[in-house]
């Protein structure tokens, strides 16, 4: 199939996503479970890439500002921006994209080959609305979440890092990370995280319901899905910041 | 009763299943026999609809089911079930779940009724005591039987078998048999299913259609199946009527 072939059964797969639930108690059941399997089951991977990076920026931007004109504070504000406009934002994504997107593209896949999903369009439940929906609005509700946290915990590794190797003084860092600080960037940041999860849930969702065959082509649809998402979010990610921020 | 109209259904440029004219009766187990690829499965789903045929018409009583919205299909389907060739449970669900699924769906029964029909319907299959485990805990025939009790949870009008006992042994392929076949008598279902097993055509086939490369070649019952003049259904049969000689 061609890709434009595959953007127009994305579209058409989508509205059929998009349509009204059969009991609105299931579903919302399914929404709390998809955010525990989605959200909180990523929680410890955030941390840890978050402490880390947020760590690292702080050491390297302070190793690369040594002039003595520049204040140390300089070093804590660029950490806080670089982090809330873009580490947390993007990077997260992509690596949710790889844990939770390829989690949802293999589950649905393994659902497609052994024929659950005909049995759910057999009983007449729209399978793309049961299946799907849940996951992309529990990611849509998690992924900003995780970013906040994210944010917090990557300032909190600049903070450690700097404090421990006697870079960046306690003063300076809480100083550094006050300074001129823009609401506007949180916003836009959780926005753009918003699309993403969107983004990575149903393109995951899509190449997982469209599996055919056997046990390959369910690794198989992850992969596709992981690099597909993956590429999509960096392109929603140029074509938002030009909009917004510039 | 279900009638077939002179069904073609193809895939890309190879034609699959070229003009099926048949009919499916009430009450009894209607059996859909042929070769592996003959086109069995195919026939089955664009039966039930989850392929789109490319001419001909499908008819549940005497009402079209081709051209219908998507809302009038999804309510024509509360009365069907399937069993699909790998059980097709949901795996994430406990037996009792997956049984109760479609009336948690579809009824507005309280909990304590869903529960309630959903044990009547494991009872009704023999599974007893597994309600708490999980598809992957029990065994393949045990699987099929909760497919069995899922299926018949809505009381459905059709029932629809893609070869039911494949991959178990003679004696658990001959539960299910007599399951479905029961189960048939029991509520008038129009049960339809797909084999290529010889031991359910004669134990449980009444009316017998073969199917060969996409063509419908011989109908009948399980009397009148062997000396058929129909050579390809000969053959088909051919090994199962050796044995048969051999012993006696
Ligand atoms: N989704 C599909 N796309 C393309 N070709 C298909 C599809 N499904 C089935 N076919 C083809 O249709 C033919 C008939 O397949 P079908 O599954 O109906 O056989 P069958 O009679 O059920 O065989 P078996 O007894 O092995 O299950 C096969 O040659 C198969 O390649
Ligand atoms: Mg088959």
């Amino acid at each position: 199939m061609s890709p434009i072939s595959h953007i127009g059964r994305y579209f058409v797969f989508m509205t059929r996503v998009c349509r009204q639930p059969l009991k609105w108690r299931i579903f919302g059941n399914r929404i709390l479970d998809e955010i525990e399997k989605i959200g909180i089951d990523s929680i410890g991977i955030v941390t840890i890439i978050s402490f880390f990076v947020g760590a690292v920026v702080c050491i390297q931007t302070a190793n690369n500002l040594g002039n003595p004109l520049i204040p140390t504070s300089t070093v804590a504000y660029a950490v806080r921006e670089c982090i809330i406009l873009e580490f947390s934002p993007t990077i997260i994504c992509l690596v949710l994209a790889g844990k939770v997107g390829s989690n949802i593209s293999s589950e649905i896949g393994t659902m497609r080959i052994t024929e659950q999903i005909d049995a759910l369009d057999i009983m007449g439940v729209n399978s793309a609305n049961h299946l799907v929906a849940p996951k992309v609005i529990a990611m849509i509700l998690s992924v900003p979440v995780l970013v906040i946290y994210s944010i917090a915990i990557g300032i909190i590794g600049g903070y450690v890092a700097g404090e421990y190797t006697g870079l960046v003084p306690t003063d300076a860092f809480f100083e550094g990370i006050h300074f001129i600080f823009k609401p506007y960037y949180v916003a836009y940041s959780l926005f753009k995280s918003t699309i993403f999860g969107f983004i990575i849930a149903s393109i995951a969702s899509y190449c997982g319901y469209y599996t055919h065959g056997g046990a390959l082509e369910v690794g198989k649809s992850s992969t596709t899905a992981v690099v597909i998402s993956s590429i999509v979010v960096l392109m929603f990610n140029l074509i938002i910041t030009q909009l917004l921020l510039s | 009763m279900i009638e077939a109209i002179n069904v073609v259904k193809s895939f890309g440029e190879r034609t699959i299943l070229h003009g099926i004219d048949a009919t499916f009766e009430t009450g009894k187990t209607n059996l859909i026999i042929g070769k592996s690829g003959s086109g069995k499965t195919v026939l089955l789903k664009s039966l039930v609809g989850l392929y789109d045929i490319d001419s001909g018409d499908i008819r549940y009583d005497g009402r079209s089911t081709c051209n219908l919205g998507m809302k009038q299909k999804n309510l024509m389907r509360q009365e069907v079930g399937m069993l699909f060739q790998g059980s097709a449970l949901f795996d994430s669900m406990t037996v009792e779940d997956n049984v109760r699924f479609p009336l948690d769906m579809f009824t507005d029964m309280t909990l304590e009724e869903r529960r309630e029909r959903a044990n009547f319907c494991l009872h009704r299959v023999n599974i007893i005591n597994s309600n708490k485990l999980y598809p992957s805990e029990i065994s393949g025939g045990m699987q099929k039987r909760v497919a069995i009790a899922r299926a018949i949870a809505l009381n459905p009008k059709y029932l629809f078998c893609d070869e039911p006992n494949s991959g178990l042994d003679p004696v658990t392929a001959a539960v299910i048999d007599d399951l479905i076949s029961e189960i048939t008598k029991e509520y008038g279902i129009t049960t339809i299913m797909n084999t290529h097993d010889m031991n359910s055509v004669f134990s449980i086939g009444e009316k017998i259609i073969f199917i060969n490369e996409g063509r419908k070649a011989w109908e009948g019952s399980s009397d009148t199946i062997v000396g058929s003049d129909c050579e390809p259904l000969d053959e088909f049969i051919s090994t199962t009527r050796n044995i048969v000689t051999k012993l006696k």
